[in-house]
């Protein structure tokens, strides 16, 4: 009887409906009768209309109904309202009793049967006796009826049972047991509804009705019992609006009450009832803010209503249970598909229900008697004959009881007594735990993730009371990290120092010296004062070796003692004392950071290693061991200091002991380790710092470091440094500052630096394909011998595939490279180098496309050498890369001309031609042309010799080189598509290149030509030069026309010559004549040159009367068209010759 | 007039913390911590375009039985909270604008005195008066 107390009575909370009480059902032997009560009450949906419905014996006895008082002159009421009164309504007294009976119409007994249910209707009608119950009779048959009007016996009979049961028509059903009985169970009931809510309908107007004999005076309790029966009825009628209606004036009636300590109570749990049933109904028609407004005016009228004073905690109490219930409402509200916001929760409700609980609390412990002093020899005053109250919110001892002053102060001191005793007994850490863990649940869904921390906090709290240090360890560990990373230190504190007692109350070593730790860390993070943190520093010392350490103080004395014990159990069990905390995510009081001196380190160097350690204790702290664990287990046993170890060099000379931290000062302890040569290239890290507190013989405490220490603060603390303007105290002894050492938790071991020379000798740019020559010179500037020097040479990797491909290198010179040699050449071994000796190296690259190369040169080396004492291998490697140019060595220009070198784009069959090859160079260094090569292809014929005059020939930039061959060509079938001519090979190196080193043939296709026939071919043979020399022009070379037809048919031919005025002509002006196929002709015409120096020769116009088509233009270029008259010399030179 | 005025750091730490002597002082950390879940929340509801006009006044943060906790944003994240007792009804909005103004005036000259580094708690004397006329006096 602790908590239900103020509990709200189960019929207050609930939704109100219409009571129905069905009579003669067999829902055991029936089937029938089962089947139709099933379908009463199974899967009552919402759009089922709201009853209650209860299968009662036909003889069941109802509530007795007093007798109606006619005057309420004499009448004191005792109470407000009577605790069974709403009982009665929703679960006794039916709003309509049915009476169920097996008779069909054409029942053959009708007589008997007929009497036997009016007599069943007339004991339920005796048991109401006195009520407004209806009754109402439904006939269970067998067979479907038939529609209304038709079965005549059945109306008369109906007629009949009415008047036998004194019925109305209205309140007779017929339910045919059919394959339908769901649709006529829902038929049954909604008429049903109808009769209940005409019976609530009366009982209202019958409460209203009393309202005209109450006066003011004495009948004010009435008036809030009326109106509040009246909403009651409204809610069972479904109307809930005038039910509000009605609450909230019986609300405020119950407020003018005349309110004095004896009765407060009674009027504040009124209040409540009426409150919630305000709050609730609001909610219901999603009026939230109305009641919200409810609640408030509500809380803000009763928080004052304390009552007596010796019973405070009872108003906290009731003020939490109404937090509480109306949280609950709200939270309902929202389930139901109400949506709340961060500021408004039913989270701050449950929150201030936890709060007015733990004002409970507090006001119970200072208000109740301690045990020992309840010795209460009589009946206990909190019993009631009964075993429950009349009224609601009345004492016990004096049920009824409304004047101002108690009847009996002893009787009421006795009642205090036992209720203040009763309060004692009171769980209050539970309730107040849940109901701090229904805000917490609130305040998660709300995004509210602080007020979620502070309310575990206080759940933390409240099981530190309950004792349940298990629970409140565990929920205040689980909230320190928020408030340590939002740097609420003081509320950090706070928890810390709760959780410690808690450790410390359970003995848990670990726990005790995880937060004794941070407790006693530096001040901004830890607020406790020096002499708190000194206790607790001698408290952990203590720990350290293994002695039980003082209880905290605000320990509850019992629970303390218990402690004690507890840890000396431990002290004494042998064993386990290693505990391992890591304290990265904590304000430790010592504070670590360690250092690689540079980021990389070479292999031949020590690696350099610095951690400083800093404490911030009050009193100095001895340690025994301080160990860094590396990346690579193998390094981590040189980054130990242990008590035994005295080697000097990991510390610097300094007064204060070895393994001592003293407050404030920073030790820097140094580590030296010579990296191994695998790890070349490979990352060391600073994976932990570990510092053990304790010895082996008491107990020992790892502080772990993950990486290269740092805390919690430490980040903030620096950046707070860095900005400030503060100058750093410069100090004494050249000691660094706390805040500007900064971690350096990884470095990388990066190989030797190469004591080597490399250079590469090369002309650049490379000529395509040729074999470009790459010297390579290694020169060893090493003091030892740099052995299996190795090199790799050639195309850089990871550029464009492509250049892989066209790209070649090999190391021999004797031959060409081709598809077969790789790009890059690796691991050329080039043996021992010994201190000052030079290697040479030549490469030849081949690079088949223009472009720009990245080439590599990687040589690589092992060498031995000393550091630290200590003999290592070396592997040295040195990198040369060059970008090398590649562009063609020439260009060749193909021209075809005529035997006059007049441009051709096409060639006569059989007619010789000139091919001209002209090659440009375009490299900037001289080319070599050893020779050139023309290779003809089938049908194309040399006219004379092929021989190329290009031999030995030495081209400069710029310059060009030209050859000519004469050509014929055949007929061809399909000369005018075009015919290949062959191909034209150079052969050539550069000028600088070696002896030995391959010629690069060049092949260029030759264009194709457009071979054309013609069925006439003239050949001219005027002399290179006339010469007028005597007066008789007999000086006459023949103008050999020799035309041949190339047809097989015999051509007419006419030849005109016209004539110029600068020659005289000798010879048939116009001559026809024929010729035969492949027959030629001479035709011989003599000119005397009348002028000297270049004159055009006399036009000769030739007609082929067979082919109109063909002009003497065509013609014309085989012949000559000037000729150069030399004038008359002193002397004949015959040598004198010039061209056309 | 207030009970405990605060100046939290845009990172949420506070900076200052000042309340009436007489009462829990750990309870107004707690309620002044817990009230920075609501200006976070309405920090982060005001759309990106409309940061330029937002009011760095946010009003009533949340009600408590005992106290109304009012908040205060400046446009640098620094928010100030004051906590005022719930049986205080003579304060109107108006006031605790003018107090939050006040403040933030106050705050400015802290931020401007050259030797102040940004981050650390406030340790002015001339904010600390300033406050001081803010509060409940208490007798």
């Amino acid at each position: 009887m602790s908590a239900p107390q103020w509990d709200l009575p189960p019929e207050l909370c609930c939704r109100p409906m219409a009571f129905v009480a069905l009579t003669g059902l067999d829902v055991v032997y029936n089937a029938v009768h089962r089947a139709i009560w099933d379908a009463f009450c199974a899967n009552r949906r919402a759009d089922r209309v709201p009853i209650s419905f209860k299968v009662l014996p036909g003889d069941h006895e109802y509530p007795k109904c007093r007798t109606k008082r006619t005057s309420y002159e004499w009448y004191i009421p005792k109470g407000i309202l009577k605790t069974g009164w709403m009982n009665k309504h929703l679960n006794l007294v039916p709003a309509l009793v049915v009476v169920f009976y097996e008779l069909d119409w054409d029942e053959v007994q009708w007589k008997e049967k007929q009497s036997e249910c009016a007599t069943r209707v007339e004991i339920v009608r005796t048991s109401l006796q006195g009520r407004n119950t209806k009754v109402a009779v439904v006939l269970i048959q067998k067979k479907t009826p038939l529609p209304p009007g038709e079965d005549l016996i059945a109306s008369e009979r109906a007629a009949a049972l009415c008047n036998a049961c004194d019925l109305s028509g209205k309140s007779l059903f017929v339910l045919p047991h059919t394959d339908h009985l769901v649709g006529y169970i829902i038929r049954l009931e909604n008429a049903f509804y109808e009769h209940a809510q005409t019976y609530y309908y009366t009982e209202i107007r019958r409460v209203k009705s009393h309202k005209e004999f109450l006066n003011k005076t004495t009948h004010q309790l009435l008036f809030v019992r009326h109106q509040f029966k009246t909403a009651f009825f409204s809610e069972l009628k479904q109307d809930t609006q005038n039910a509000l209606k009605y609450y909230r004036t019986a609300y405020n009636l119950v407020h003018e009450l005349r309110a004095h300590e004896t009765n407060m109570l009674e009027i504040k749990t009124m209040a409540g009832f009426i409150n919630y049933k305000i709050c609730r109904l609001c909610f219901q028609h999603n009026t939230p803010l109305d009641a919200i407004a409810q609640f408030r005016k509500h809380i803000d009228l009763c928080k004052k209503k304390i009552g007596s004073a010796e019973l405070a905690f009872e108003h906290a109490a009731w003020m939490s249970k109404q937090f509480q219930s109306f949280g609950d409402l709200f939270d309902e509200a929202i389930k139901l598909g109400l949506t709340a916001i961060q500021t408004q929760n039913p989270g701050f409700y449950y929150q201030q229900a936890a709060c007015y609980a733990q004002e409970r609390k507090q006001l119970a412990s200072q208000l109740c008697p301690q045990e020992g002093s309840a010795n209460s020899t009589g009946p206990d005053p909190l019993e009631t004959p009964t075993g429950t109250l009349d009224f609601y919110g009345q004492r016990p001892w004096r049920q009824g009881h409304q004047s101002i002053d108690p009847p009996d102060p002893e009787k009421e001191k006795v009642g205090i007594l036992a209720l203040q005793r009763r309060e004692r007994g009171v769980l209050h850490s539970e309730l107040i735990i849940a109901l701090l863990s229904n805000a917490v649940a609130q305040f998660k869904k709300y995004k509210c993730p602080r007020m979620k921390s502070h309310l575990m906090v206080q759940m933390g709290e409240q099981y530190y009371h309950a004792k349940d240090y298990t629970k409140a360890l565990k929920l205040l560990d689980y909230v320190t990290c928020d408030y340590r990373m939002e740097r609420w230190w003081t509320l950090l504190t706070s928890i810390l120092s709760t959780a410690l007692r808690c450790s410390y109350l359970m003995g848990q070593v670990k726990d005790y010296v995880t937060y004794a730790l941070e407790l006693i860390g530096r001040a901004p993070a830890s607020t406790l004062r020096d002499d708190q943190k000194s206790r607790i520093e001698k408290n952990l010392i203590k720990v350290l070796m293994n002695e039980v350490p003082e209880a905290e103080p605000d320990c509850d004395q019992a629970a303390a003692r218990a402690a004690h014990d507890l840890w000396a159990a431990r002290v004494s069990l042998a064993g386990s004392n290693e505990l391992a905390i890591e304290v990265q995510d904590y304000v430790p009081f010592v504070q670590c950071k360690a250092k690689f001196l540079s980021p990389s380190f070479h292999v031949d160097v020590p690696v350099q290693l610095h951690v400083y350690l800093k404490a911030d204790c009050p009193h100095p702290i001895r340690f025994s061991k301080l160990c860094v664990s590396l990346s690579n287990k193998e390094y981590s046993q040189y980054c130990v200091i242990e008590e035994s170890c005295q080697s000097n060099d990991i510390l610097e000379p300094s007064t204060q002991e070895n393994m001592c931290l003293v407050p404030g000062k920073m030790r820097k302890y140094s580590f030296k380790f010579v990296a191994r040569t695998e790890d070349v290239g490979k990352k060391i890290e600073i994976t932990a710092v570990d510092l053990m507190l304790g010895s082996e013989s008491g107990r020992c405490v790892f502080l772990n470091w993950r990486g290269g220490g740092g805390d919690a603060a430490s980040s903030h603390e620096a950046l707070q440094a860095s900005r400030s303007f503060r100058r750093r105290p410069s100090r004494p002894d050249n000691q660094l500052d706390w805040d500007t050492i900064s971690i350096q938790a990884n470095t990388m071991i990066i190989s030797r630096v190469p004591r080597i020379s490399v250079q590469l000798r090369h002309e650049p740019p490379a000529l395509n394909n040729e074999m470009y020559c790459m010297v390579v010179t290694i020169h060893s500037q090493e003091d030892a011998v740099a052995k299996d020097v190795k090199l790799t040479a050639g195309l850089k990797p990871g550029q464009d595939a492509n250049l892989s491909q066209t790209t070649h290198v090999t190391l021999s010179s004797s031959e060409m490279c081709d598809d077969s040699h790789p790009a890059l050449l690796p691991d050329i071994s080039l043996g021992d180098l010994q201190p000052g000796q030079k290697i040479e190296k030549p490469l030849y690259i081949r690079c088949g496309t223009i472009g720009s190369r990245i080439f590599l040169v990687h040589v690589s080396y092992a060498v031995h050498t000393i550091v630290e004492d200590k003999e290592i291998v070396c592997k040295c490697h040195k990198d040369e890369t060059v970008t090398v140019e590649t562009v063609v060595p020439f260009e060749v220009a193909i021209k075809l001309v005529s035997t006059k070198f007049e441009h051709l784009d096409r060639v006569y069959a059989e007619i010789p031609f000139l091919l001209m090859a002209d090659v440009l160079s375009a490299s900037p260094w001289p080319l070599h042309l050893e020779t050139s090569e023309l290779q003809l292809a089938a049908p194309m014929a040399a006219v004379g010799q092929l021989e190329s005059p290009l031999e030995q020939v030495v081209l400069q930039t710029g310059e060009c080189a030209s050859e000519c061959f004469c050509l014929k060509c055949p007929p061809v079938a399909n000369g005018t598509s075009g015919v290949a001519s062959g191909r034209y090979v150079i052969s050539w190196k550069r000028k600088s290149a070696g002896e030995n080193v391959p010629v690069v043939r060049t092949v260029i296709t030759l264009p194709h030509v457009i071979v054309e026939t013609i069925p006439l071919y003239v050949h001219a043979g005027p002399p290179a030069a006339a010469r007028p020399a005597a007066l008789n022009p007999l000086w006459s070379p023949p103008l050999k026309d020799a035309p041949r037809p190339r047809h097989c048919s015999a051509s007419g031919v006419c030849i005109i010559m016209n004539l110029k005025s600068s020659f005289i002509t000798a010879g048939g002006g116009k001559v026809r004549l024929r010729i035969l196929p492949g027959a030629e002709q001479e035709m011989l015409y003599n000119f005397y040159p009348l002028m000297a120096g270049y004159q055009n020769l006399p036009l000769l116009n030739i007609n082929l009367v067979r082919f109109p088509g063909f002009t003497s233009q065509l013609l014309r270029r085989f012949l000559p068209a000037r000729i150069f008259v030399k004038p008359q010399g002193r002397q004949a030179d015959d040598s004198f010759i010039a061209a056309a | 007039m207030a009970v405990c005025i605060a100046v939290i750091a845009k990172e949420n730490y506070p900076l200052y913390i000042r309340s009436v002597p007489t009462e829990d002082e750990l309870r107004f950390h707690y309620t002044v911590h817990t009230s920075l879940d609501v200006v976070e929340d309405k920090i982060s509801s005001v759309s990106k375009a409309l940061v330029d006009q937002r009011e760095l006044y946010l009003g009533l943060l949340y009600p408590t039985e005992d106290y109304k906790v009012y908040g205060y944003v400046t446009n640098s994240k620094v928010k100030f909270v004051i906590v005022v007792d719930s049986s205080n009804t003579a304060l109107r909005d108006n006031e605790i604008r003018s107090m939050f103004r006040k403040l933030h005036n106050s705050y400015t000259d802290v931020m401007c005195n050259p030797f102040y580094n940004p981050g650390d708690p406030i340790q002015s004397k001339a904010f600390d008066n300033m406050v001081s006329t803010m509060m409940v006096q208490v007798s």
